[in-house]
């Protein structure tokens, strides 16, 4: 219980945090004057609040704290300018701003920015996480195995680059909406877990910024209700979180989507991800987002019932991989198609992957898995021993060298 | 760029390199790391060291030889061997080490190795 009264407090702190950078930066378009802006008036409060109590409204307080400060910054940098009497005018509106006016929610905006065509892909999910949820360098820089002053550079170039570039804190257009809010989505999905491939993957164990990711992926929803893909999105991650408990037996040790015990689903996260796919499908724009929370909803119907309906998911493995052939969805899909047609046809399908699957752990699970099935014992020994040395996780490097111990 | 990773060990995993039930899991995953990094062509070298009790260390001061028997410094992670390997960003370094089996146990520390000295 306590943890739900810490949680609770966190995403308060989490969503005043968000609503103010937005707004902060919204004006100025200078994220990182508006970051240190509002550290400030944060600072202050540490230091007011406990002398002269908690003011009427906390966010009022802050808001009006942190604008003060971005006027000072800018007046010390435009002194020599002649701009001065603009500045005196916005002061003038700081001060008669009212308290408790309804603020507009121009987060939405910030996560376009954040996935803006001009930052640099690797960059946008760590930019989300630190603009709108307020999370250190440090916190980020390890969840995507970076090092920290890696990441701390890579940011100050992004929020630079949004300042210099002159992005515009505006909502796109109707017409370009669909890839600029894929843009966001992936941003979003990469923050949960370790990476892209994991979820499907065996790897999905590694605590990554799963909480972070699913309340941006349930904010996206809230802000635009009318986006399928964002709801097939927020239906994905519920799928994933749902299982967690399953995914390790009470030794630690990791348990295939097969054997996993279908009582240590959460039910209620699977019924808000059933919702979610329910409002979208009606919408009609199918996506890949979609297509995977489709493919998770079947995964859990057939744990529920003792069989599942293979055919089914490969057909909606063959659609996710026309929409969006990652290596991730082509070996899911391999494996799909394998139990259904065998696993010569599988194997077919691996083989005939793009490169850079020598790295791709599921993969070699796979291979390995399918060799074996054939009778290829020596084949399915070396692809194990493969995935074994590129597994990070300590559970999953015991589970596949046990089975190594079995496969001969 | 060549960068070295060291791999530092809880004195409880240097005991199962020799400890029967546990020895053939700990090479097997040593195995399988060291094959990955040689399969993934960037492997440039490397060894498994004898555990620091093993250690003789030698400094000269002033023109005297000290030798001492144990490692330089004594730390609660030992130094159990090192992987060079050759790739291009610390963040592919970062990616290779996470899954060298010390950090999941001990830890993994990353160096960039420097370039050799000038010719001539």
């Amino acid at each position: 219980m306590r943890q739900d009264a810490e949680r609770s407090a966190e995403r308060a702190a989490r969503e005043a945090y968000g609503r103010l950078l937005a707004l902060l930066a919204s004006r100025s378009r200078d994220i990182a004057a508006a970051e240190d802006a509002l550290a400030d008036a944060f600072l202050a409060a540490l230091q007011q609040w406990p002398r002269e109590g908690v003011p009427r409204s906390p966010e009022a307080w802050l808001l009006t704290t942190a604008r003060r400060r971005l006027i000072d910054g800018q007046r010390r940098r435009q002194r020599q300018e002649g701009a001065e009497p603009t500045l005196a005018l916005l002061e003038r509106a700081v001060e008669t701003q009212p308290e408790e006016a309804p603020w507009p929610d121009r987060r939405l905006e910030l996560l376009f920015v954040c996935a803006h065509p001009a930052i640099d892909a690797r960059v946008r999910t760590a930019l989300m996480l630190q603009v709108v949820l307020g999370l250190s360098a440090e916190t980020i820089a390890s969840a995507m195995r970076v090092a920290p002053k890696t990441m701390g550079q890579r940011l100050w170039r992004a929020k630079n680059k949004t300042l210099e570039a002159g992005i515009a804190f505006e909502l796109p257009t109707r017409e370009s909406l669909p890839e600029r809010l894929d843009a966001v989505l992936d941003a979003i999905y990469a923050a949960y877990g370790s990476s892209w491939e994991d979820l499907n993957g065996d790897d999905a164990s590694l605590r990554g910024l799963d909480e972070e990711a699913l309340w941006l992926a349930a904010l996206t929803t809230q802000l635009l209700p009318e986006e399928a893909e964002a709801r097939g999105l927020y239906a994905l991650l519920l799928y994933a979180e749902a299982r967690r408990a399953a995914r390790r037996d009470p030794e630690g040790r990791f348990v295939p989507l097969s054997r996993q015990n279908p009582k240590l689903y959460r039910q209620d996260l699977i019924a808000e991800a059933e919702a979610e796919l329910k409002r979208a499908l009606p919408l009609g724009q199918l996506g890949p987002y979609q297509l995977e929370a489709a493919i998770q909803s079947a995964h859990l119907e057939g744990r529920r019932r003792g069989t599942s309906d293979d055919a089914a998911i490969a057909q909606l493995y063959e659609g996710l991989v026309v929409l969006s052939p990652t290596l991730g969805a082509r070996v899911a899909h391999a494996a799909a198609l394998a139990k259904v047609k065998g696993a010569a046809a599988g194997l077919d399908l691996l083989r005939a992957l793009p490169s850079h699957k020598e790295d791709y752990q599921p993969y070699w699970v796979l291979y390995a898995e399918l060799q074996q099935q054939l009778g290829e014992g020596v084949d399915a020994r070396r692809a194990l021993e493969r995935a074994l040395g590129l597994s990070e996780d300590a559970a999953i490097r015991r589970f596949l060298l046990e089975k190594l111990a079995s496969t001969s | 760029m060549k960068y070295t990773i060291l791999v530092y060990e809880s004195a409880e995993e240097i005991a199962a390199r020799t400890d029967p039930e546990r020895q053939q899991g700990y090479w097997a995953a040593y195995q399988a790391y060291s094959q990955a990094l040689s399969e993934a062509g960037i492997l440039v070298g490397g060894a498994g060291l004898h555990p620091p009790r093993s250690a003789t260390t030698i400094r000269v001061r002033k023109g005297e030889r000290q030798v001492q028997d144990g490692p330089f410094a004594d730390t609660k992670e030992e130094l159990g061997g090192f992987f060079i390997i050759e790739v291009p960003h610390l963040d592919d370094a970062l990616k290779w080490a996470a899954r060298c089996p010390s950090a999941s146990s001990g830890a993994a520390e990353v160096r960039p190795n420097l370039p050799p000295p000038p010719e001539g």
